[in-house]
């Protein structure tokens, strides 16, 4: 392989396409980053391409789009050529993706330790006893107190909070090296997202694996993040370093960040968004 | 001289022995012309206190004064129009098969008034919309223009005071900006009195001027804009919620950890 091993996702020239009725929309078009052993976040506004993006790299689009792309490395394999079965090995094994809220994204009807130990069941073709045992070691990893209690709830027995750290204990139990997290605490209250988080980077860096956390909060990304980058209109505007976002250079990036109330900068008006056209076409 | 003034206001939900008190015990002022926010989390009851004061929550104890005036349970409709409700979400307060104008025409028959159409085209213009989107759907518009069609059919009755539940936590930031101008101009110009609920205590330190910081149905503290921007609040929770609003506050959670961190990123 051509880059190191630190890389674990390289993306080259992808664009997603949804052909509709009036002609073929562009939800991502011309899109290039690498993800390596970091926490990198996608920020943007609705409808810029930033879930899209995140859920072709899994292949799970709707099935009428169209992804096109030179390049999409992940570690060994190109998920361009590889087949379906292929795929279904890697999703939740090796690329686990958490989602907006654990309300919908847990199955209802099965109870919360079945669902977890189901991933391993599948993936590693473990015996029942070992997978409960797995997953009541994995719900004590993300704070769970009562393990053995919380393996026979039912997702609506949960709070929102423990459901989310459920969720990641799902996507965690396999070992993937990339995790994709698609606004995974919008749906959080503030304290109960700190929690979250803090459980969330914790794993990242003690596993020493890749996280692509997709949001629209500026400021939740530019302190839980390594690395940004910022889409629009499904270009990728500017890529910069959490720390250097301040100084970002690009008038899309510019407005956002003075469009934000701040506890730390007040101001008397917001600046409003005056959106160039100019910025579709870079 | 104050505008809204909540005296031991407690509100509950169901009857008997399932009755639920949402809201507990609180008081508090509102002075003509200031916003007062509603801070804390989901199921705290600041949504509930909104609903009181707009009428829609007819459960309550304690008393609640609107212009000077004391306001029971049932209550007329000129004490009904002189406080209106702006909702968080755009797409599912606006009926969907209403075009924008009869949406803005419905507050109007029901308080039979009169001057209908020149009322609903000085509102459009009030918020910033073009006068033809009476005639368009609500599909046919953006999120942020949906949320400046709700503060309309909220203005269109002329209330004093506007109950602001999380109007801006659908948007996206820049949508949030021209949201919040829009509330401060409108705010100036109509010299209205608003109370402001969010869970955003940026936003809430925007427009504000006080805040009551609120848990399990109770306020905590009662803090002013300048105690937010200064960092002199002095509940821990209030901090809690500041560190929220500032984003991700590595460590922020300790107690919780069982294992010390090995490695920090580069």
């Amino acid at each position: 392989m051509a880059e190191t091993s630190d890389t674990i996702l390289t993306v080259e020239n992808m664009s997603v396409e949804f052909p509709t009725l009036s002609g073929v929309t562009t939800a991502v078009s011309d899109v290039s980053f690498t993800v390596g052993r970091e926490k990198i976040g996608i920020i943007g506004e609705s409808g810029s391409g930033k879930s899209t993006t995140g859920r072709a790299i899994m292949r799970l689009q709707p099935p009428q789009a169209i992804v096109k792309a030179t390049r999409m490395q992940f570690e060994d394999i190109d998920l361009l050529t590889a087949s379906e079965e292929a795929m279904r090995s890697i999703r939740g094994r090796r690329i686990a993706m958490i989602l907006q809220d654990p309300k919908y994204s847990l199955n209802p009807v099965m109870t919360v330790g079945e669902q977890i130990s189901e991933t391993v069941i599948l993936h590693e073709r473990t015996t029942p006893q070992e997978a409960r045992n797995r997953t009541l070691a994995m719900l004590e990893r993300v704070n769970i107190r009562d393990p053995e209690r919380v393996f026979d709830l039912y997702p609506h027995e949960v709070s929102g909070g423990m459901g989310q750290r459920i969720m990641i204990s799902m996507m965690l139990i396999a070992s993937p090296s990339l995790i994709i997290a698609d606004e995974p605490t919008s749906a959080l209250d503030v304290t109960v997202r700190q929690q979250v988080l803090s459980i969330l980077d914790e794993l990242v860096v003690e596993r020493n694996i890749g996280l692509i956390f997709i949001s629209h909060d500026l400021n939740l990304v530019r302190s839980f993040c390594d690395r940004v980058i910022i889409m629009y209109a499904g270009r990728i505007v500017e890529t910069i370093a959490a720390a250097d976002l301040d100084s970002a250079k690009h008038p899309y990036t510019r407005g956002l960040l003075n469009a934000l109330p701040s506890l730390d900068y007040p101001r008397d008006r917001l600046e409003v968004l005056r959106r160039d056209p100019a910025w579709m076409e870079t | 001289m104050s505008m809204i003034k909540a005296h031991h206001l407690a509100v509950s939900y169901g009857h008997g022995d399932n009755a639920i008190k949402v809201v507990r015990d609180v008081s508090f002022e509102v002075a003509k012309g200031e916003t007062f926010g509603l801070v804390g989390e989901s199921g705290c009851g600041k949504s509930t206190i909104l609903g009181a004061l707009a009428g829609r929550n007819r459960q309550w104890n304690g008393s609640i004064e609107i212009d000077g005036e004391a306001i029971g349970q049932k209550r007329t409709r000129a004490q009904l129009a002189k406080q209106q409700l702006v909702f968080q979400d755009p797409f599912g307060s606006i009926h969907p098969r209403h075009t924008i104008g009869r949406t803005l025409l419905e507050p109007l028959e029901i308080h039979g008034k009169d001057r209908r159409q020149e009322r609903i085209e000085k509102v459009l213009t009030d918020v910033g919309l073009p006068l033809n989107f009476r005639y368009r759907y609500p599909h046919q518009l953006s999120g942020g223009q949906r949320q400046r069609v709700a503060i309309a059919r909220a203005l269109i009755l002329e209330p004093t005071i506007l109950l602001l539940d999380e109007p801006t936590s659908a948007l996206d930031v820049s949508i949030q900006a021209e949201i919040l101008n829009l509330l401060k101009d409108l705010r100036e110009r109509e010299k209205l009195t608003y109370i402001l609920v969010s869970h955003d205590l940026a936003v809430v330190a925007h427009l504000c001027d006080r805040v009551a910081i609120m848990q399990n149905g109770e306020f905590v503290e009662i803090a002013s804009r300048q105690q937010l921007l200064e960092n002199t609040v002095q509940h821990s929770y209030t901090r809690v919620l500041m560190d929220g609003s500032r984003g991700y506050v590595a460590g922020a959670h300790d107690h919780l950890r069982r294992r010390p961190r090995t490695s920090l990123p580069a």
